[in-house]
Order: structure tokens, then C-alpha cells, then sequence
């Protein structure tokens, strides 16, 4: 399949903004992807818009220009931007467009996501029981999967000092002051083994990603980024999804793990050629498993990485660099591409102060979410 | 006496001393979903039977519900600082892992392979007084 070429990334920062609305972060972020590309709206010849609050992400013409362009505005859960930047790039490979974007924008509310489970195939009982809620089925996998594999509340909290600790470190983050481990493993148990500082926290912001014909990417950047495999893929029966209230005793893999399969069979790449990763971090425990379930090391083997460091910035395996979705929150339609948006920095030598060292040319982000959805996508210089 | 209700209709047995929870059966490939559903997620037919889960099974993994959740979806309407936390688990039984609040204190020993039984609890109240019953599962020999 032919790669098509990332030129430009912008973001508008993540966390509370008062009397800002959704689409003009939305606005705002794409102008920011733009400028990063030299490129001005007029030039833009699609766009592909994902929000989970917003109706009509498209409305962001409104204050970018009123063009005419075909905009499709797309949702699917938490992996929104993994399906807006997966058309986007399908579309100029069909071979209609040559320049095209994605653009994700969202503003929650505070606490944990409330919806009417009858929309997401459960019955009503479900939520007035007191089930319908995703912190506890993060907290029920991690549990399992501690049981199964040994890893200890010690892990978890190392992985959200860490993720505390890059966020200092990006001046976009939602939360930017470090945590030590103690203070994370004695914040409020919120589901258990989960506490308050391992959960990240539904919030506002917006980005965007400009996308061209790879042999026409010369033409607007020195450093285009190449989008090697983007891939959406959903739940089969018997893998332990959130939102489900009946597991069938023979499991299957979870839907990362298919996407993830499937993206490295696309980019003609494996696991052990990414040099930077983003990984959806809901909760502590999440990244752990995503680490396993993307193929980045075996089930258990967690415990000794975050114990040597492996996941830090200068380790051998840097997982979340700008902070996570722990230190930037998550505006649903944007969490996706601020991961690329975090892999181009990375894979431009850009990244200031959190630059991965050693010049990283293979990056690897991941997005997973209800109702068992979940995305991948590879990038490379 | 308190009047009572139970939070769905045909979700479990009751009134009954011995309360089961209702699922599905596909005539075509044989395979238990729940809840009850006129399709079978597995294969596909749009043919099923009505079939009743074990009572009996081990906790297969749990959490502790330690916030309140937001009312709608939830039934429960008391001020914040009366919300009682509860247990969830998934209970393993012979026919699958069946999802369920978990009946006792918030705080009562758990852990994964115990052995556990089916029960029904009053969670909430509506505004008239009356009790709204659903499923849960218990440590076995605790009431």
C-alpha cells in the first residue's frame, strides 16, 4: 500500500479553557498544522473531523473559511482520531486528493464519562445498577492481569510518576506537576488497585494533522514523516472488552492486538524496529497491558522494565514522551493525533526538551476504547 | 411492608428461593450470551432459547466501586456523602463470566478464585419508597 506523507502537525494545548468551545481549539489547532506546513486552508482539498461532544466538527470553517471542501465528520469512541487519520490517509489513496486533513476537537465535562449504555448495545439495567462506568473495567483487566502475570501497585505508580514527569516536561499538558510514586500509590483508591493519580481525566483540547501524496511531500517540508500503516480494528468474541457484562470462557486477543498485527504486517515492520511509543494510558494499568498487547515485551515483564527504566525518555523503550493521556487528559476526537502529533516532533529531532536521544526514526501509537475499539498507527522519517 | 420491584423485567427469577439469572441459548451453534438476546453474537442466527445461569462459581476478577456514578444512568439518587460503595466482579460459572455488583461490605475480603454465590439485593429505592432489586453474587456461606 502506498504511504502518504505527514506535513504538518498542530495542537492546540490540552486542559480547561474556559469560554473556548470545541471547534475554535478545533480552529486554532488547524491553523497551527497549516503554518507548520506553509500550507494555507485554500490548499487544503479534504478534511476528516472527529469529536465526541461535537456534532459537526466541520463547523470549524466557520472561522477557517467557508471553502466548500468535502468534510466528513467521523466518532468512534476513544479511537476517533485512530478512524479520522486512517480515512484521511485512505482517501488520498484512492487517488481523488493529494492534500488532505484530520482534525480532532473535544471539550468534557469533569469526572468520569456518563452516557446511556441503550446507545452502546446494553440494556438500560446496566447503568441504573451502577455498571456502566470504564474505571472499573480498567480496574477489573488490571486486576486480572496482576493476578496472572505478578506485576505490583509499585509498577502502576512508576508509570504514572513517569508519565507525570514528561509532562513537566511539555508545555501542552493538562497536568505538568511530577507525582512521586508514594504520593500515586496513597492518593484516593478510586477502583482497585487503582487511585486517583493513575486514572487520567476526560478534558479539552484539539489537534491536527496535514496529510499529502508522498511524491509530493518535498514540495512543502524538508522532514516529512511517512504514515507507514494506520488500522482500525473492534472487538471479537471473547476478548474482555469494556462495556460487556458476560465474558465467554474461551478468550480471544483484544482488538489491539489485532490492529497492532495488522499495522506492523502493513508497514513491513516490527516491534523491535519502533524507537518511540505512545500508548493509551486511561489508567496506569492500561499502559502496562498495551505495552504486552502492541508486542513491545511478554506479559509480565512490565515489572522489571519500569523497575530499570526502560520507559523513560532516555531508556530503551520510550513509551508516552509528552505525558500520556495521565498528563495531557483526554479530549476524545483529539487524543489520537496529539500522539502523532508527539511522534512527528520526535521523529523531526523537535521535541525539545523530551527528545528521545539517538535520532528516532520509527514511531508507534496505539488508542483503545469503548465499546472495544481500538487503533495503531506507524510513522517513520 | 416495603414494596418491592426488580430493576428489569425478565433479567432474573423472582420472587424465588433460589433466583437465577435469564440468558440465551443460539439453537444454531449452542452458545450462552447474556443478557437474553433474540441473536447470537457467535454465530449469527436469529434463532435462541431461553436458558438460566449457574448459581454457583468462583470470582474470576473483581474492583471496589469507591465513587458515586452519574444519576441518569444510575438509579441511585442520595447526596453525595450517603453514597455506599459496593464490590463488582466477574463471576466465572460453567456457562461463562457473568458480570455483577457483589453483595456484602464494600470492604469485605476478596480475592480472585473464591468461590461465590448468586443472590439478589435491594441497591436503591425509588422516590416512593419502594426497593429496587438486582442481581449480585456473595462470598459462599456469607449472607
Amino acid at each position: 500500500m502506498d504511504d502518504v506523507a505527514i506535513i504538518g502537525v498542530g495542537l492546540h494545548p490540552f486542559g480547561r479553557f474556559p469560554g473556548l468551545s470545541a471547534i475554535e481549539m478545533g480552529a486554532k489547532a488547524s491553523r497551527a498544522a497549516l503554518a507548520d506546513a506553509g500550507l494555507a486552508w485554500k490548499d487544503v482539498q479534504f478534511a476528516f473531523g472527529g469529536s465526541y461532544e461535537v456534532d459537526n466538527p466541520d463547523a470549524v470553517v466557520n472561522f477557517l473559511g467557508l471553502t466548500g471542501l468535502p468534510f466528513t465528520d467521523v466518532y468512534n469512541g476513544c479511537a476517533t482520531a485512530a478512524s479520522a487519520l486512517t480515512q484521511a490517509a485512505n482517501t488520498i489513496r484512492l487517488g481523488g486528493y493529494d492534500i488532505g486533513m484530520a482534525i480532532g476537537m473535544d471539550k468534557h465535562l469533569p469526572g468520569a464519562f456518563a452516557a446511556d449504555p441503550v446507545q452502546y448495545g446494553v440494556p438500560a439495567w446496566y447503568g441504573e445498577t451502577g455498571l456502566f462506568l470504564t474505571p472499573k473495567f480498567f480496574a477489573m483487566k488490571i486486576q486480572r492481569y496482576m493476578h496472572d502475570f505478578g506485576i505490583t501497585p509499585l509498577t502502576l505508580a512508576r508509570v504514572a510518576a513517569k508519565n507525570y514527569r514528561n509532562g513537566e516536561r511539555n508545555p501542552n499538558a493538562f497536568r505538568r506537576t511530577p507525582l512521586s510514586e508514594e504520593a500515586i500509590l496513597e492518593s484516593p483508591m478510586v477502583n482497585d488497585p487503582l487511585t486517583q493519580y493513575m486514572f487520567c481525566s476526560p478534558d479539552e483540547g484539539a489537534a491536527a494533522v496535514v496529510l499529502c501524496r508522498t511524491d509530493i511531500a518535498h514540495r512543502y517540508t524538508a522532514n516529512p514523516v511517512f504514515l507507514r500503516a494506520s488500522v482500525v480494528r473492534t472487538r471479537r468474541l471473547g476478548a474482555f472488552e469494556v462495556h460487556s457484562p458476560w465474558l465467554p470462557l474461551e478468550r480471544a486477543d483484544a482488538p489491539t492486538v489485532d490492529a497492532s498485527r495488522a499495522a506492523y504486517e502493513m508497514a513491513g515492520l516490527g516491534p523491535e524496529d519502533v524507537d518511540v511509543v505512545q500508548l493509551q494510558d486511561t489508567d496506569a494499568g492500561a499502559e502496562v497491558i498495551h505495552m504486552a498487547e502492541n508486542g513491545f515485551c511478554k506479559d509480565g515483564e512490565q515489572e522489571a522494565l519500569l523497575a530499570d527504566g526502560a520507559t523513560e525518555i532516555q531508556g530503551s523503550l520510550p513509551v508516552n514522551t509528552d505525558g500520556g493521556l495521565i498528563a495531557n487528559g483526554e479530549p476524545i476526537g483529539a487524543s489520537g493525533l496529539r500522539q502523532i502529533h508527539e511522534l512527528v516532533l520526535q521523529l523531526r529531532g523537535a521535541a525539545g526538551d523530551r527528545q528521545v536521544p539517538g535520532s528516532p526514526t520509527v514511531g508507534y501509537s496505539q488508542l483503545y476504547g469503548a465499546p472495544g475499539t481500538a487503533g495503531v498507527a506507524i510513522v517513520t522519517t | 411492608m416495603t414494596s418491592q420491584r426488580t430493576v428489569a423485567e425478565g433479567l432474573f427469577e423472582w420472587p424465588s428461593e433460589e433466583p437465577r439469572v435469564h440468558a440465551s441459548r443460539c439453537d444454531a451453534c449452542s452458545f450462552v450470551t447474556f443478557p437474553a438476546q433474540d441473536a447470537c453474537p457467535s454465530c449469527g442466527a436469529d434463532t435462541v432459547t431461553a436458558t438460566q445461569l449457574s448459581r454457583r462459581g468462583t470470582l474470576w476478577t473483581w474492583t471496589r466501586q469507591r465513587f458515586q456514578p452519574k444519576n441518569p444512568p444510575y438509579l441511585g439518587r442520595e447526596p453525595a456523602g450517603e453514597f455506599v460503595p459496593y464490590g463488582v466482579g466477574f463471576v466465572e460459572l460453567p456457562e461463562g463470566r457473568l458480570e455483577a455488583r457483589l453483595a456484602g461490605d464494600v470492604d469485605q475480603e476478596l480475592h480472585i478464585g473464591m468461590p461465590m454465590e448468586l443472590t439478589v439485593v435491594p441497591f436503591t429505592t425509588d422516590e416512593d419508597g419502594t426497593e429496587v432489586l438486582t442481581y449480585a453474587f456473595r462470598p459462599v456461606g456469607k449472607d
